[in-house]
């Protein structure tokens, strides 16, 4: 029963993963679909940290910029991007490992958890900005302070620093990579790391009582989370062509939190296309002037926190349950009764 | 001689300041428990709130100790009414929707004054100390701050509505069976808290160019100060700004004011990592 239910969940998300990528260029220049694609990523990221681990992370920008800012600097260093990609991962999950151990080893909880990433976002946001002189610099690449990086190395075939990946196929590079980390999110979330990633977010006690190591699972799927939010900076920088010190702001930040509120927590479709939703919305919001699009933003925020805590997806899904389920609950419950809904 | 002065001078500004960004936050997060992250908002409308009132020809100090405080509190109503109510004791979610709310007020603010900065000249005038100049308004707001210390002890401890207030942060449900409507006097007491970031919003304006977006310059600080000073609402506020206001000081004098900001947050992750019921929870236990 698990394998097929696992077969069916990789073979849907291909199915929806396809469609999408055929049809969305038909739809929105491809340009724009590589940030949404971006954005979704880094939903994701915080999508599963915080809503199967239950890990509220104020500072999942400073992975972002993080792993933006050190593909740029390496790329600058290298001339060439397959190795800077793989420090762009590895960079921000180091970071996370570290700052987690110190967070969770020391028991910290909720609010002191946000305060402190929180904190630790705004000292990199500080001191990147404070970069501008010309002595601070890794190897050849200037940090620029307020300015950024501009013009370094973007993304090649690998071993051929010559041939660009870009327009067009960075669009399926970038959209390639997502459904890649969508499935190996679905693959951890169904591993016994995983369950007991969610049992910890239901009931810590509970689960170190049991004999499990709480704090190194934590950090472990925190460091992990960073990794995602890692790629998808490195992915944002090549699409960009510069890197600025706004990549580590609150408001990214923010944004961020609001991408998986919306979308739907506990869900892993739901803070992707959250984040790619209010992403495309607030570029649509944008191009008029009539209204400040902060403050759509903020009442869309107020909104679903009132009327619709749990998401669109979610809501969604129980619409469709009560319209359509009726008919057929005996399947939707033996699918159900494998934890199926929880991975929604 | 003269620089140990305007040193000592410049250290006392910093925890005056470090006070003034704290107090709102420290009613409404420490008594009532409710993370508002629009609490920067409520100070830069503070601030505009000044500057208009003295562009209108409101005297100066009338327009930051009385108007400000009651345009300020009368937003915070609202919210309370509108928003907040619906929360109480979901702390995840009256955090992300005080977010939105931020936003929604930088959006409004910008909507209003336009995204260009805006500010009062400081009403004292400066004065010189052998070869240094210190700004008189310095001075000001190391009274406000110790004014407001004292009016907030005083209303909590000697007044019969800080006792009730006090009474039913702790039990709720008690003050319901006495006869008090707790709902009333979190409202009350959620219009204090704004009315207070108003306040101090609207005394460090002239210090600073008003954008929509400078709220976002104090959250960060008072948060961590709030946090830092632990369950003791007065007390927890002294000790961490004190704290942190040397500490950032400190750098900034040996260094450069960017490594001050720096180390004042580093300064307060450390705090944390090891007290991380604050420094009242260790300290000061049991007082106000």
């Amino acid at each position: 029963m698990i394998k097929t239910s696992a077969t069916r969940d990789v073979v849907t998300t291909l199915v929806v993963a396809a469609l999408l990528i055929t049809i969305m260029p038909q739809l929105i220049g491809t340009y724009t679909l590589t940030v949404l694609v971006v954005y979704g990523m880094l939903g994701l990221s915080l999508g599963l940290i915080w809503g199967f681990g239950g890990i509220l992370c104020f500072g999942q920008a400073a992975y972002f910029g993080l792993g933006a800012y050190t593909y740029a600097i390496a790329a600058v260093n290298f001339g060439e991007s397959t190795l800077p990609m793989l420090l762009a991962v590895l960079v921000p999950a180091l970071f996370a490992a570290i700052l987690g151990a110190m967070m969770f080893y020391g028991r910290l909880t909720d609010v002191y958890l946000g305060v402190i990433t929180l904190v630790v976002t705004l000292i990199l946001f500080k001191f990147i900005n404070s970069t501008a002189g010309p002595q601070y610099k890794i190897g050849d690449a200037r940090l620029g302070g307020f300015n950024g990086i501009p013009g370094f190395q973007t993304l090649n075939v690998p071993g051929r620093p010559n041939d660009y990946i870009w327009g067009d196929a960075y669009f399926y590079f970038c959209a390639i990579a997502l459904v890649i980390v969508y499935l190996l999110v679905t693959w951890l979330l169904r591993s016994s790391f995983g369950r007991i990633a969610v049992g910890i977010r239901e009931n810590e006690t509970r689960i170190a009582l049991m004999g499990y190591d709480v704090a190194a699972r934590k950090t472990v799927l925190f460091a992990i989370g960073a990794a995602i939010a890692g790629l998808s900076g490195a992915l944002f920088a090549n699409w960009a062509e510069i890197v600025t010190p706004g990549l580590f702001s609150l408001g990214q930040s923010a944004e961020i939190i609001i991408w998986c509120i919306v979308g739907g927590l506990g869900t892993r479709f739901g803070p992707v296309i959250g984040a790619a939703g209010l992403a495309y919305l607030k570029f649509l919001l944008g191009q008029q002037s009539m209204i400040d699009n902060t403050l759509i933003i903020g009442l869309i925020l107020v909104f679903f926190v009132l009327f619709l805590p749990k998401g669109i997806l979610p809501a969604v899904t129980d619409i469709w349950r009560v319209s359509f389920g009726r008919r057929k609950r005996r399947g939707a419950r033996t699918r159900r009764g494998r934890g199926g809904r929880q991975h929604g | 001689m003269d620089l140990t002065f305007v040193i000592l001078v410049e250290m006392l500004y910093a925890v005056a300041s470090l006070i003034l960004i704290s107090a709102g936050l420290a009613v409404v997060f420490g008594m009532m428990k409710v993370i508002n992250l629009a609490h920067g908002e409520f100070m830069m409308m503070g601030g505009y709130a000044t500057i208009t009132a003295v562009n209108l020809g409101v005297n100066i100090f009338v327009a930051m100790l009385i108007v400000a405080p009651l345009v300020v509190g009368l937003i915070g109503l609202v919210v309370e009414r509108l928003v907040i109510r619906h929360l109480y004791g979901r702390l995840v979610d009256t955090m992300l929707a005080t977010w939105g709310l931020s936003l929604f007020f930088i959006g409004m603010v910008t909507l209003i004054f336009g995204n260009t900065t805006t500010g009062i000249s400081t009403p004292i005038p400066g004065f010189t100390v052998g070869n240094y100049q210190v700004n008189g308004y310095n001075f000001f707001i190391i009274l406000v701050s110790i004014a407001l210390l004292i009016v907030m002890l005083a209303v909590l401890k000697a007044t019969r509505a800080g006792l009730i207030a006090r009474g039913t942060m702790q039990r709720s449900d008690m003050a319901a069976a006495l006869g008090y409507s707790p709902d009333r006097i979190y409202m009350a007491t959620f219009f204090c808290g704004s009315a207070i970031a108003g306040l101090a919003g609207a005394v460090l304006a002239p210090l600073v160019g008003l954008v929509p977006t400078s709220g976002g310059a104090y959250i960060a600080k008072a948060f961590i100060t709030v946090i830092a000073g632990g369950p003791s609402l007065i007390a927890g506020l002294i000790s961490s700004s004190t704290l942190f206001g040397l500490v950032s000081q400190f750098f900034t004098f040996a260094i450069s004011p960017v490594i001050g900001e720096v180390a004042l947050l580093v300064a307060a992750v450390v705090l944390l990592r090891l007290l991380p019921q604050g420094v009242t929870g260790k300290f000061f236990k049991g007082k106000l």
